[in-house]
């Protein structure tokens, strides 16, 4: 404990010299957020100052091993820097699906030349990585996948779509699910890794009803994947074939994530804030609406809590393997039931598409956007589906 | 603190689970009682019985005889009592009028504590006036009179008043009702003269009273805590009893959901186990998730007023709304789940449907709470 009060303090004091005013400033839009890669540019000094600040003490991966680009953080410790950090409102220095998502798989499936390469890019900002998973025909039954990888002997010849790809557009490299075997359904799926600059490559931004474009098609046409990228290294995680492994340890992180578990306040009460906003537009709370404001802080505290008992028993091995699942369900749809009241209470000014005064549509975009949480990362039903047969132990779910 | 129990509480649960379980079951308990139409609505000998594994006093301090645990334990030994749907005096003895009596003199404390230590006394309180939960307001009065109070008025809702050995009363001695100043709370002892009940059943088959005072007669050593300073009293004895009735209705909610999944389990239509259509696999589901949710929070408002936390305040209401909410769609799906025996006496489902709607409204429903979580909140 003793140990856990000096490092807060040396932390506190770290953050103090290190972190810019500009980079404690809520983020506001998109230009805010710095997710690397090779073609990524900084909106301002500060932002590229705070960046090389937290790479140079492993800060943007606090939690991995310092030979990998982290601090090497225990769990007490990574709490403490994630409380000082939101105690300043600092900005993350990174944002990137390679520290959320493959940088987990690869420490946990990876060869030691895999980390050393790949989780140090990732740790540096250096490339930004995309996921790809979905595609059309499959969604909630995503083992049917049908992107297939014919093996040449030292390379792969990848043909097929993708869909829901994060930022495809934007992205270096990308860890995507390819059929390696046609007769195996679920041991026929190779977890591959390539660069998206290879030829074959192509992107397209879907416009969403939010009116922006996070997610794009992305198509394969004859892309050589070389089956090595140097030694061990090979460009697969996990064995050849058994990459369902690797993608179903990284659904049950990305639920996690998705819940909000991670200690977040996007689900705490909004009662308060919303009689505030209410006053400023000049108006009251509709009482009717102000009950349902209560009903729903009721539900947002208590999520909470659960969130805090998830992660504290998630520490000491007391969780459930299936709990992530019950988590995102209940959060998504938290989350959803939030931005309909922030909605009612902005009225007709919340309706507002793109005037200075909603910072181009905000309230509604915002509002659309959390529609996809309860369907990304496996829609609500799929998770209903998993407690009933992992959690319930329910006959022939 | 983390949100689970710890080593020495994890073993509570287990002694508590195996004990109510065993003897606090709703063949030896509830409907044994109800059966033969018993007017006090629970079992002396459980009581006692209670007395004998610590449960009690779990409460009380040690220095008064008790284990000076928190409530965390008394949550866990409640959590049981609702699952089992055991009638008990535990919550309002052991835990309102126990918190109460802490703020009590030493004089009273020795009168009153050794015996519910013992099992055998039995405490009720008597808050509410009116047929809702509305503790701001209190027009019972408590006139000066010698050396002590004559107390007139009348009280609601008094659970067990007529079995008790002692109510504690919260009365007005000065002010007008809605005053928050001008409380003074009394242990009124079963023989004063002027308290008469009317005893009712409720749908729960426990008993309640309509209790009146009719210039009852009390000397001034009656008085818990101060005179006139009685608010401080009755919302930490309110504020312990909401988080002690959360726990209830988790225990509740958890014993309505495991039966109603055991019986989608069991239960054949169209040649398939019901547990196997995704219409009723998916509703269990979504229950079994607000379930632990509920839990978590209870667990909270425990820790937090185990800590003396200012924040316990809120968290007990979160707690109390969100558990009435749940324990109410657990009923409610574990009836309709059940179909037609769901509706019948010999099923205990519909038992659990009728302990939740009394505990709910004990001391302020999801509605009062939600609309506290709200005033506390800010808006």
């Amino acid at each position: 404990m003793a140990d856990l009060e000096a490092f807060r303090a040396e932390t506190r004091a770290w953050l103090e010299a290190n972190c810019p005013p500009e980079m404690r400033e809520p983020v506001r839009d998109e230009s805010d957020i710095y997710w690397g890669g090779r073609r990524a540019t900084f909106k301002n000094d500060a932002q590229k100052a705070w960046l090389e600040a937290c790479v140079a003490k492993g800060y943007t991966v606090p939690s991995w091993p310092k030979a990998y680009g982290g601090a090497g953080l225990s769990p007490a410790e990574a709490k403490v820097l994630r409380e000082e950090m939101g105690r300043i409102s600092a900005r993350p220095p990174l944002s990137s699906f390679g520290i959320w998502m493959l940088g987990p798989a690869l420490l946990h499936f990876g060869t030691e030349g895999q980390k050393q390469r790949f989780l140090n890019e990732i740790a540096r900002g250096e490339i930004r990585w995309c996921q790809g998973y979905s595609e059309p025909g499959s969604g909630s039954d995503l083992v049917s996948l049908q992107t297939f990888g014919e093996d040449k002997g030292d390379h792969w010849v990848v043909n097929g779509q993708k869909i829901w790809t994060s930022y495809a557009d934007h992205a270096d490299w990308i860890f995507c699910l390819v059929r390696t075997d046609k007769a195996d359904k679920y041991q026929g799926i190779t977890f591959m890794l390539f660069d998206m600059a290879s030829e074959g490559v192509t992107t397209k931004p879907i416009l969403l009803i939010s009116g922006n474009s996070p997610f794009c098609e992305t198509f394969f046409d004859n892309v050589a994947v070389p089956k090595s990228y140097g030694d061990d290294c090979p460009a697969q995680v996990g064995t050849v074939n058994r990459g369902w492994d690797v993608a179903k340890y990284l659904l049950g992180h990305e639920r996690e994530m998705i819940s909000g578990a991670d200690g977040g306040d996007r689900t705490a009460g909004i009662g308060a804030a919303m009689k505030r906003h209410a006053t400023k537009l000049g108006d009251d709370l509709d009482p009717v609406l102000r009950a349902e404001l209560a009903m729903f802080d009721v539900d947002a505290l208590a999520y909470t809590a659960m969130g805090e008992k998830f992660l504290d028993e998630i520490k000491v091995g007391k969780a459930h393997p299936a709990q992530p699942n019950m988590m995102k369900y209940a959060g998504t749809e938290l989350n959803k039931r939030r931005h309909e009241l922030v909605m009612a209470v902005g009225g007709s000014r919340s309706l507002e598409w793109e005037s200075e005064a909603t910072e181009g549509g905000k309230p509604s975009r915002n509002w659309l956007r959390t529609k996809a949480n309860s369907i990304e990362g496996g829609t609500s039903e799929v998770m209903l589906n998993v407690i009933a047969k992992r959690i319930l132990d329910l006959p022939g779910a | 603190m983390p949100l689970y129990h710890d080593e020495d509480q994890a073993m509570l649960a287990d002694t508590a689970r195996g004990f109510i379980a065993e003897e606090g079951n709703i063949a030896k308990q509830l409907r044994h009682w109800r059966d033969r139409n018993c007017k006090d609505g629970f079992g002396h000998g459980l009581w006692k019985q209670m007395a004998e594994m610590g449960f009690t006093g779990m409460l009380v301090e040690e220095a008064d005889g008790g284990l000076g645990m928190g409530h965390v334990e008394a949550g866990i030994v409640l959590e049981e009592i609702g699952r089992n749907l055991t009638p008990s005096p535990f919550l309002t003895s052991s835990v309102l009028a126990a918190t109460a009596l802490k703020h009590g003199s030493n004089d009273l404390k020795g009168r009153y504590l050794p015996g519910l230590i013992a099992g055998d006394s039995v405490f009720a309180v008597a808050i509410d006036e009116t047929a809702k939960h509305r503790p701001s307001r209190i027009a019972t009065r408590a006139e000066k009179s010698g050396n002590g109070f004559r107390l007139t008025g009348s009280k609601s809702f008094v659970i067990q008043g007529a079995s008790s050995d002692m109510i504690v009363v919260a009365a007005r001695t000065s002010g007008s009702d809605e005053d928050a100043d001008g409380i003074t709370l009394f242990a009124v002892p079963k023989d004063a003269s002027g308290m008469s009940h009317e005893a009712v059943r409720l749908v729960d088959s426990s008993m309640a009273t309509h209790t009146k005072f009719d210039g009852v007669e009390l000397d001034g050593d009656a008085v818990i805590g101060e005179i006139d300073g009685g608010r401080a009293v009755l919302d930490a004895m309110l504020l312990a009893g909401r988080v002690g009735a959360a726990a209830e209705g988790v225990g509740v909610a958890r014993g309505a959901m495991d039966m109603t999944v055991d019986y989608l389990k069991q239960r054949k239509q169209f040649g398939k186990l019901i547990g196997e259509f995704q219409a009723l696999q998916h509703r269990a589901s979504h229950l079994y998730s607000e379930v632990e949710i509920a839990r978590a929070v209870t667990i909270k408002a425990q820790q937090l007023l185990d800590a003396g936390a200012p924040s316990a305040e809120l968290m007990a209401s979160v707690a109390k709304a969100k558990v009435a909410k749940t324990a109410r769609l657990a009923v409610q799906e574990g009836v309709q789940m059940h179909g037609g025996i769901g509706m019948t006496d010999e099923y205990d489902i519909g038992l659990y449907m009728k302990r939740d709607r009394a505990l709910a409204e004990f001391l302020g429903d999801a509605y009062f709470h939600a609309n506290r979580v709200a005033e506390l909140s800010g808006y």
